[in-house]
């Protein structure tokens, strides 16, 4: 089995990746306009057609509405919905369904108005989160992952939590004011800025949470072979890693300050054959800061606990020597409510080279990693431009 | 009369939501096997063989928040509120409420005892947590 996956590193590549054409408050089109859009935009940056397309991925919408929407028949069709964390495991869906003959241009898209939808309600009813939790007011992610900061706290300590949740907001934003898309572009942020913010479920702040924005992604993957021809070249897929440890219910999470990266981030670098110090960049899915000093730990890129030192004096921000969320993150660029495709996109532009004055002086081997559900779900990547 | 939101139970947990409204927090015993939430099947060995037992009603609190923003209209009112995991002494973990105790930081210390409790939403009792 292992060795099976391990043929597999780098035996298909990301051609083509791209956003819908505009993002954070856009009430004139709807969720699956960003998915066409964004669809459209990735073929073009791979030089391909949607007629080549497939293999069809999305999450939250079926894809045979997304066929429908697209017009495409595709051979190979995969609408497995884990949270947010689901466009990155789609990655893995696609490199094996091509190696194993079912396709050969897999599309992957994304669509989502978190802030505009006219169809958002209560949805759920049924399952056993609606049960027991809702009835307590304990819905949505903030309260769930705020649960689990406080008991991040209680194991490792409230005030160097706080100071390692400040750092990640704060360098976060320093990203993002280096991206021209990010809803947070003109909006620098202080450490104070973040203390002072309002509180949304202590102990978070307001600024301990992600963005709600109105955004599409799409990325187009195919095998070595044919992504030769492509016209940006191949981004390789080296190794994946995907699972989850509970679902909608957090009190049935192993462990709150351990995801199941511990399980897909060595899982990724095997199939691999990487180390942590191999990687130039961290994207890390970040619903919120705390998602990230936990999927850091687990992930293996420090120890459980040393996640607040490993990370201190802002050594994630630009020009710092652990370059993470270069693109603003879901905090300060976009998060329109699974945001995971766009650590990918990030990944592969980086890879290439196209980031402008936030390019990486050296990124060959990115980490793009997705998280979903309440720390329920996560999909780990390692992409090369080697 | 407010729009609380009531649960909706399945056929699985109409026992524990009826004993809740006799004022008894009930767990589901397969074997020596103890689990919330209330399934179909053991999630040890997928057995059917289930006993219902009444938990003690002791519990000590696993982890708390204390929310400012009602993440639905229902709860506007009622803000702020603590919400919880609780580890019951049978061992197992749900989400609850704490009541009886100002929502403020301060006031709570993971680990500290607490006993169960009932409220009412639209005449189907919740189970919650007070301190011991």
């Amino acid at each position: 089995m292992k060795a099976l996956r391990k043929s597999l590193s780098g035996k298909a590549a990301i051609v083509g990746v791209a956003e819908s054409d505009k993002i954070g408050k856009v009430p004139e089109i709807s969720p699956l306009g960003h998915h066409a859009q964004a669809a459209h935009n990735a073929l073009q940056d791979a030089g391909l057609n949607i007629s080549d397309v497939d293999g069809l991925f999305t999450a939250g919408y079926s894809t045979y509405d997304l066929g429908e929407y697209l017009g495409i028949e595709p051979n190979y069709t995969d609408s497995t919905i884990v949270g947010g964390s689901s466009f990155v495991i789609h990655l893995a869906h696609a490199l094996a369904a091509i190696n194993a003959g079912y396709c050969e241009v897999a599309l992957i898209t994304h669509g989502q108005s978190g802030r505009s939808d006219r169809a958002r309600n209560r949805s759920g009813g049924g399952m056993p989160a609606d049960q027991y939790t809702s009835p307590y007011g304990i819905m949505g992610p903030p309260i769930n992952y705020a649960m689990a900061a406080r008991k991040y706290m209680e194991m490792y300590g409230e005030d160097r939590t706080r100071q390692a949740l400040a750092e990640i907001a704060v360098s976060t934003r320093k990203w993002a004011n280096m991206n021209e898309k990010a809803y947070f572009y003109d909006k620098p942020m202080t450490f104070d800025d973040y203390h002072d913010s309002r509180w949304i479920s202590w102990p978070f702040h307001l600024l301990d949470c992600c963005l709600v924005t109105d955004a599409g992604a799409a990325i187009v993957v195919t095998s070595i072979e044919k992504a030769k021809d492509t016209k940006k070249g191949p981004i390789k897929i080296l190794g994946a890693g995907e699972g989850h440890d509970h679902g909608s219910i957090i009190s049935q999470m192993p462990d709150l300050t351990r995801t199941y990266g511990r399980k897909t981030g060595p899982r990724a670098l095997e199939m691999a054959g990487l180390d942590y110090k191999d990687i130039d960049l961290a994207m890390i899915y970040d619903s919120f800061t705390y998602t990230v000093l936990a999927t850091l730990e687990s992930l293996g890129f420090c120890g459980p606990g040393e996640g607040p030192d490993f990370i201190a004096n802002q050594v994630t921000a630009p020009g710092g020597t652990f370059p993470l969320n270069t693109n603003g993150g879901g905090l300060s660029y976009t998060h329109p409510g699974m945001y995971g495709i766009f650590t990918v996109i990030e990944a592969v532009r980086q890879l290439r080279g196209e980031t402008g004055k936030r390019q990486l002086d050296k990124c060959d081997i990115a980490l793009a990693h997705g998280t979903g559900g309440l720390l329920s779900s996560t999909g780990t990547v390692l992409l090369t431009s080697n | 009369m407010s729009d609380k939101i009531k649960p909706i139970p399945q056929p699985e947990s109409d026992k524990y939501w009826e004993a809740a409204n006799e004022k008894k927090l009930v767990i589901q015993k397969f074997g020596d096997h103890l689990q919330f939430y209330p399934r179909a099947v053991s999630t040890k060995d997928g057995s059917r063989d289930v006993e219902w037992i009444e938990a003690s009603g002791k519990a000590k609190l696993y982890t708390f928040t204390i929310v400012h923003a009602a993440p639905h209209p229902s709860f506007v009112e009622e803000v702020p509120y603590i919400a919880a995991i609780v580890t019951l002494e049978e061992g197992v973990n749900m989400p609850t409420r704490i009541i009886g105790i100002a929502p403020e930081p301060e006031n709570l210390q993971i680990g500290m005892d607490l006993v169960v409790d009932f409220i009412d939403a639209d005449g189907q009792n919740l189970p919650v947590f007070k301190p011991a």
